[in-house]
């Protein structure tokens, strides 16, 4: 870590909220726990989404992520998704299923997100529309990194993820491989 | 005959807190406090570079990951006996205040107040009469009728949409739910308001930490902003003068709506003065450091015995061997191996192994840490009595006002000493909460006035030696004393072991059989309906849990699974 590199940015705060939200959440210290990061990550390195879209790495935080979900057109959660399928399959749920799957506990951050959506719901501050992409873990042990299997999907779920911000009607570019490389990432991608 | 229930965390992946009570002619006779997953996240730092531990420690818990940040980079400092330049400290002193200000403001209203409101019985009210009540106790602005009628408006669209059900764990209508209708409409308008002054405090961090929820301007030896009053793209006087009016924003709330408010819903539950003191040890240490090795701070710390305020010992800076020789871990009944009593962090081994829940043996994943051999409660109530004792000006005037605020709804004086109480630890808090508002006040202003003198310094750089040295990083985080201890060799981590909050609290029984603070604190504790154990969430609450997320309820006489969702539950990782 470089000391000097770091530069403040009033956009942190201060810039108009985008419409769509892109919120990984996961514990990258739990392997596959922390595949929505990684997917954000993956998209914040490799790709250039337009600023009416938001990426943002939620780790495995709670009710901060409140300001971070009210009033958006369009939240797209990433995470790591028990639904009983296989290990490595890619669930999506939208709709109806978004509040059941909130309320049968099979996600990890559950909990804290369905906090934050009571409390949203409470304000009549609701996203208008959720989208839950996810994939069954492999592993779950306290290590740093993905296992061998959802790594190899990565890119796949990342790519279920962009068809998604495109849906909502913006457009996704990706980056000329020289260019992501310079990109950091400390979490996912040596 | 005694019935035994248990207050399970779901089987979520990151499992959580269990507390399994035993109830006989309506009090809790026997309690076991069980962390339920075992982590083992320090074994991923070995081996890696010592200024990057902050980085994967503040993953390790989603509410708390400033405070990891924070400890880490100081245990590493510590050991180097690097010094902090005066602007990096101030920086991370006002990160530090503000999250704090944050974590409290939502653990008394979004995380518990629940457990004392009932939010259906605020559909009764009448607004005139509640706006009559509020103004007498605060003049803040928003108390008013029509402020109330929205309220309770929303609420009542809220009801009947049926989305009561996302409160799952809500007990309306529980017999020791005692407010009167308007006393919950006030609270339940607080509740809203509340959502947007926790976000108010969190702009600071933001502004500061560059990002939330995880901060990117940590260094070891220092901080990672530059300060340039010329630059944009820096720390400027713009900037700070945005600072300080969320300060001042924030500070109208906390002393007009959150002091006022649990001083006075404190008053209404005083039978909860004598439940839940459990362990009166209480630990803290000093924060907030004025100086760049660690020797003098603005908040004082130390080791209080047997809730005597008398018997208070300072701990005096980062190199005080009191703090530091004074912590052991027993893993006598944590699902680890042990065999060679308690060991000091340094020494400290986490090797698994576990056996099933075993009543008079293993049954927790969380540690037993003691201070000199002895259990010790932390938190803002373990801070607030060692501030007191210290004589600090702010803590002894903001602990006034709340107990003169609470004597004058209860119509008797209420004493420190019914602060060593379930109750008494979200009064502490709320002084607290008071305290460290004026000390990020104070910081910003000694921010200003290290930058008026042309230091712009923020940064030294760390060098590491051959060899082995070792260093612990502690902070007073909003749950309380949070340890990092870290073994260093030829500039890679050899060991690193985190004492959290919630380990000193949580542990299960130590090396003497003695119970933590939790188990101790729930013995005698009244439970109305054993199927409903609100009174136990109460006292289990009022510590500020980090990790009993969701809670579920098995009643082993029948089998019987009855899941109870807790809203004043904290969710994220936890330990």
């Amino acid at each position: 870590m470089d000391a000097a590199v770091h530069t403040f940015s009033m956009t942190d705060t201060e810039a108009a909220q985008a419409p769509v939200l892109v919120l990984g959440l996961g514990n990258i210290l739990l392997q596959d726990e922390g595949v929505g990061v990684a997917v954000v990550e993956r998209l914040q390195r490799r790709y250039r989404v337009p600023d009416e879209v938001e990426l943002l790495d939620g780790g495995t935080s709670g009710m901060s992520l409140l300001e971070d979900m009210r009033n958006r057109e369009h939240v797209i959660v990433v995470d790591a998704v028990r639904t009983g399928k296989p290990p490595g399959t890619e669930v999506v749920l939208t709709g109806e299923e978004v509040p059941a799957f909130l309320c049968n506990k099979v996600s990890p951050h559950q909990l804290a997100l369905s906090d934050v959506l009571a409390n949203l719901t409470l304000m009549n501050e609701s996203p208008h529309h959720v989208t839950v992409v996810g994939m069954e873990p492999v592993s779950l042990e306290t290590h740093l990194g993905l296992s061998e299997m959802v790594a190899d999907r990565l890119q796949a779920l990342t790519e279920t993820v962009i068809e998604h911000i495109r849906a909502a009607g913006y457009e996704v570019e990706q980056l000329d491989p020289e260019a992501w490389k310079k990109n950091v990432s400390l979490m996912t991608e040596a | 005959m005694a019935k035994r229930i248990v207050v399970d965390p779901m089987t979520r992946i990151e499992g959580h807190l269990r507390v399994d009570c035993e109830v006989d002619n309506g009090k809790v006779v026997k309690a076991w406090s069980s962390g339920q997953m075992w982590r083992g996240i320090e074994l991923i730092l070995e081996g890696r570079d010592p200024r990057d531990a902050w980085i994967f420690t503040q993953r390790i818990c989603g509410v708390c990951t400033t405070v990891h940040a924070i400890a880490s980079v100081r245990a590493v400092e510590n050991a180097l006996k690097l010094e902090v330049p005066l602007n990096a400290q101030y920086i991370r002193n006002m990160i530090i205040t503000a999250h704090g200000i944050h974590d409290h403001i939502v653990h008394f209203y979004q995380l518990s107040a629940l457990d004392w409101v009932d939010i259906v019985s605020a559909l009764q009210a009448d607004p005139v009469k509640a706006a009559q009540i509020a103004q007498s106790l605060s003049d803040w602005p928003l108390n008013n009728a029509t402020v109330f009628k929205d309220v309770q408006a929303k609420l009542q669209n809220f009801v009947n949409s049926g989305q009561l059900g996302v409160f799952a764990s809500g007990y309306w209508g529980h017999p020791a739910m005692k407010l009167p209708p308007e006393i919950n409409l006030i609270a339940v308008a607080h509740y809203f308001q509340a959502l947007d002054y926790q976000r108010t405090a969190n702009k600071i961090v933001s502004v500061l930490g560059s990002k939330t929820p995880h901060i990117q301007n940590l260094a070891v030896g220092g901080v990672a902003n530059p300060i340039n009053m010329d630059s944009q793209s820096t720390l400027t006087l713009e900037r700070l003068a945005f600072i300080k009016s969320i300060i001042d924003e924030l500070g109208d709330f906390v002393r007009k709506v959150y002091m006022v408010d649990v001083a006075a819903i404190g008053a209404m539950y005083a039978d909860w003065t004598q439940y839940g003191a459990g362990v009166t040890n209480y630990l803290s240490v000093p924060d907030l450091p004025l100086d760049t090795m660690g020797t003098q701070f603005e908040l004082p710390g130390g080791y209080i015995q047997n809730a005597d305020l008398s018997t208070f010992k300072p701990i005096t800076g980062y190199q005080d061997a009191f703090f530091e020789g004074g912590v052991k871990e027993s893993v006598k009944h944590a699902w680890y191996e042990g065999g060679k009593g308690a060991l000091h962090p340094y020494d400290g081994e986490t090797i698994p192994q576990y056996t099933d829940f075993q009543d008079d043996g293993k049954y927790s994943w969380v540690k037993a840490p003691t201070f000199n051999d002895k259990r010790a409660q932390v938190g803002p109530l373990a801070n607030v009595l060692a501030m007191a004792a210290a004589g600090h000006e702010p803590t002894t005037r903001n602990l006034k006002t709340v107990l003169d605020m609470a004597g004058a709804v209860a119509g008797a004086e209420i004493p420190v000493a019914a602060l060593h109480s379930t109750i008494g630890r979200h009064a502490a808090r709320a002084v607290r909460t008071g305290v460290i508002l004026e000390s990020l006040e104070n910081q910003w202003g000694l921010l200003m006035e290290n930058i008026g003198k042309g230091d712009y310094d923020t940064f030294n750089e760390p060098v590491f030696p051959k060899g082995e040295v070792r260093g612990v990083g502690f902070h007073e985080a909003p749950r309380g004393v949070l340890s990092h201890w870290t073994v260093i060799r030829d500039g890679k981590i050899a060991n690193y072991q985190a004492v959290v909050p919630s380990t000193w609290n949580a542990g299960p029984r130590d090396e003497a059989d003695e119970a933590g603070p939790y188990e101790a604190s729930l013995m005698d504790n009244p439970v109305a309906e054993p199927d409903k154990p609100l009174e136990v969430i109460r006292t289990i609450h009022s510590f500020d849990p980090c990790l009993a997320c969701a809670i579920h309820m098995v009643d082993t006489e029948q089998k019987e699974i009855t899941r109870v969702q807790g809203v004043g539950a904290q969710c994220g990782v936890k330990f």
